[in-house]
Parts: structure tokens; C-alpha cells; sequence
């Protein structure tokens, strides 16, 4: 009560009570160190929720054509790759797994794991780009990118091709099912190309990171930025935890 | 009563803490959050080869579900996040949710009994 009286209620007897070691990094905007690091948390997730109705807006249209063109998806969706696919979901786990690893690295100050760690989470990815490439590198070899090229032959005639047991077991679609699977690939290659796009900015960032985690901007209590950054990352894995089954999977035994 | 001033004005938070304790995630927390995420792709995988009939997309939506909610506790730290932000984030898919489920409610209507 005493000192509640005595002592004047302004900013500078707060701050005076309660200093924190004062970092360069600590904007004069912010009264404390957790409040700004609360904000900047805040604001990457209110990003990545707006980035989860942007995708979502994708989901819903497969959800949508699937329910519409169902045996026209069903067979386009078991003429892609699981293994490569299976593949990929682990490289993009063991990403994510490094990444968590580096934002512990730069919360104990551990600069040389913390660079370890974001040279492997980029090294995974750039394997996951990879492995994306030979997957589509096969859809333009069967002409399966929509347009002028697109080819429904693998659709209508899968007798014809026994190099491809998935495909060669389906029933074979009437043509103008058959055309329906070009929406299927047009989704395909949206949603796991817009997922890509987000990967390639995620690593031009992370190369960013880690030119400045070697300089060591990020070992001495300064994490928001490896943070925020793993926040990005997490959600681009947790798109693809998505993705995997209802492209690649959900379609192996279609209800007939 | 002298108190009342001061709650006003209270960015350090003394009077009544909101901001979450900061916490750091051990390597070995990572390791079984990794592990089971490697574990749910083997299952997701194993079940889309056996035929569920209507039960395989729903299984595999549920693992998949799964696998991002402990991405996102743990991986992302929701867990130990303060209340403001784990309830933005529930709003946010709760919306989603609900954009989600009036569109489609809507499409199929329309062409109730059509297809």
C-alpha cells in the first residue's frame, strides 16, 4: 500500500522494476521482451491462417470435383506415384524435424548446430524438390499436363499399358469421363505446385537465415526470426500431411 | 484500492500475467514428435492398400488430422503458447471449418438428386 502510493505509476518506474537485459533487437515500441515476441508470434500466425484459407480454397475444389467426376479422379489419382510420393512425406517429416531442432539450437545459443541444423532442413527440401521433379517429368513424358497436349489415352485404353500395374487393373472410362481427368491433374499440379512455390521461397529464406545464423544473429537470445520461420515451414509440411493422402491415396480401392 | 491505476497501466504484466512462460522444446520431445510423424505415414500408407470401402478416405483424413495436430502443438509450440494465440488459431480453423462445410452444403443442394 505504501509503496503503491509512493511510488509514481508511470512507464519508467516499470520499467525500472522490471528491466530485462536490454537487446539491440528490442524495438522501443515494446514494453517488454515477451510482449514483442508475443506480437511477432502473433502476427505469423494470423499469416498462416490466411495462408490455410488460401490453400483450403483448393482443397474445397477437389473436394468438390471429386464428388462430381469420382471414377474420372479415382483413376487419374492411382496413375500417380506412392513410393515417390511416400518418399517425399518422409524428407519433408525429417525437414520439419531438423527445423524444430534448429529453433532449440538458437534457443540455447548454440550457433554451429543452429547452422548444422538449417543447412539440413534446406537440404531436405531442396530432395524434396527433386524428388517432385522426376514426378513431373513423368506426367509431361504420358502427357498428363493439362492443355493442348493432355492425353486421355492412358484413361480410355489402360490395357495398354502393363508397365503400369495401377493403371493397367483400372476399368477403362468412357471418353467423356475420361476428359474429367484433366481437371484432376489441373488440381494436382495447382495445389502441389503452389505447395512447391512455397518451398522455394522457404529455402531462399532459409538460405538468408543461414548467412545470418554464421554471423551469429540468432545465438545471442535473438529467435523470433528462426521462429517465425519454422512457424512457415511447419504449416508448408502440414499442407503436404494433406496433400499426400487425398492425391495419392484416398482412391485405391474406388467404390464402384 | 491504490491498486486500480496501476492495473490500468500494467505492460509488464505484474499484476495479472497473460503471457505464456517461456518454454523451449527438448531435442527429445522432437525426436518422439518426429517418430510418431514417421510411424502415422507408415499406417496412412499400409491402410490405403486395404479396402475399407467408404472408411478409406475418412481414415486416412483422421491420420492425417492427427499428424498435424501434433505438428502443430509441438513442432509449432501451440502447446505452450498463451491463450490468446491458441485461441486464434482454433477461430482460424474453425472458420475454416465453417466456410468448408456451408459451400459444400451448398454445391450439393443445388444438384440434389442430379448426378
Amino acid at each position: 500500500m505504501d509503496s503503491a502510493l509512493t511510488t509514481p505509476h508511470t512507464h519508467e518506474a516499470h520499467a525500472h522494476e522490471h528491466e530485462h537485459i536490454s537487446l539491440p533487437q528490442h524495438r522501443h515500441h515494446f514494453e517488454t521482451e515477451e510482449q514483442q515476441r508475443e506480437a511477432g508470434s502473433f502476427g505469423m500466425w494470423l499469416f498462416l491462417l490466411t495462408e490455410i484459407m488460401f490453400f483450403g480454397g483448393m482443397f474445397f475444389a477437389y473436394l468438390l470435383y471429386r464428388n462430381w467426376y469420382y471414377p474420372a479422379f479415382a483413376a487419374a489419382s492411382n496413375q500417380l506415384n506412392v513410393p515417390m510420393g511416400a518418399t517425399n512425406t518422409v524428407i519433408l517429416i525429417s525437414s520439419g524435424f531438423f527445423m524444430a531442432l534448429g529453433v532449440w539450437a538458437s534457443e540455447v545459443r548454440k550457433k554451429k548446430t543452429l547452422v548444422i541444423m538449417l543447412l539440413l532442413t534446406t537440404i531436405f527440401g531442396c530432395a524434396f524438390l527433386g524428388v517432385k521433379y522426376f514426378e513431373y517429368k513423368e506426367k509431361y513424358e504420358l502427357h498428363h499436363i493439362p492443355g493442348n497436349n493432355f492425353s486421355i489415352a492412358m484413361f480410355v485404353n489402360p490395357q495398354n499399358y502393363p508397365q503400369y500395374p495401377d493403371t493397367y487393373a483400372e476399368k477403362p472410362l468412357a471418353p467423356d469421363m475420361a476428359q474429367k481427368t484433366q481437371i484432376f491433374f489441373f488440381l494436382y499440379f495447382a495445389m502441389t505446385g503452389m505447395h512447391a512455390l512455397h518451398m522455394i521461397i522457404g529455402i531462399g529464406l532459409l538460405v538468408w537465415l543461414i548467412i545470418r545464423a554464421q554471423r551469429g544473429d540468432f545465438t545471442n537470445g535473438y529467435v523470433a526470426p528462426i521462429e517465425n520461420f519454422g512457424l512457415y515451414w511447419h504449416f508448408v509440411d502440414i499442407v503436404w500431411l494433406f496433400l499426400f493422402p487425398l492425391l495419392y491415396l484416398i482412391n485405391r480401392h474406388p467404390l464402384h | 484500492m491504490s491498486h486500480a491505476h496501476t492495473d490500468a497501466h500494467d505492460p509488464s504484466n505484474v499484476t495479472n500475467p497473460e503471457h505464456a512462460e517461456h518454454h523451449i522444446v527438448t531435442p527429445l520431445q522432437y525426436v518422439y514428435v518426429f517418430v510418431t510423424l514417421l510411424v502415422g505415414t507408415g499406417i496412412t500408407v499400409g491402410a490405403a492398400y486395404v479396402d475399407m470401402g467408404v472408411l478409406n478416405p475418412i481414415v486416412a483424413l483422421a491420420i492425417a488430422c492427427f499428424k498435424a495436430s501434433i505438428v502443430i502443438l509441438f513442432f509449432m509450440h501451440a502447446a505452450y503458447q498463451s491463450r490468446l494465440i491458441k485461441i486464434t488459431i482454433a477461430s482460424g480453423f474453425f472458420v475454416f471449418l465453417v466456410l468448408i462445410a456451408m459451400t459444400m452444403t451448398d454445391y450439393l443442394s443445388r444438384t440434389w438428386g442430379l448426378w
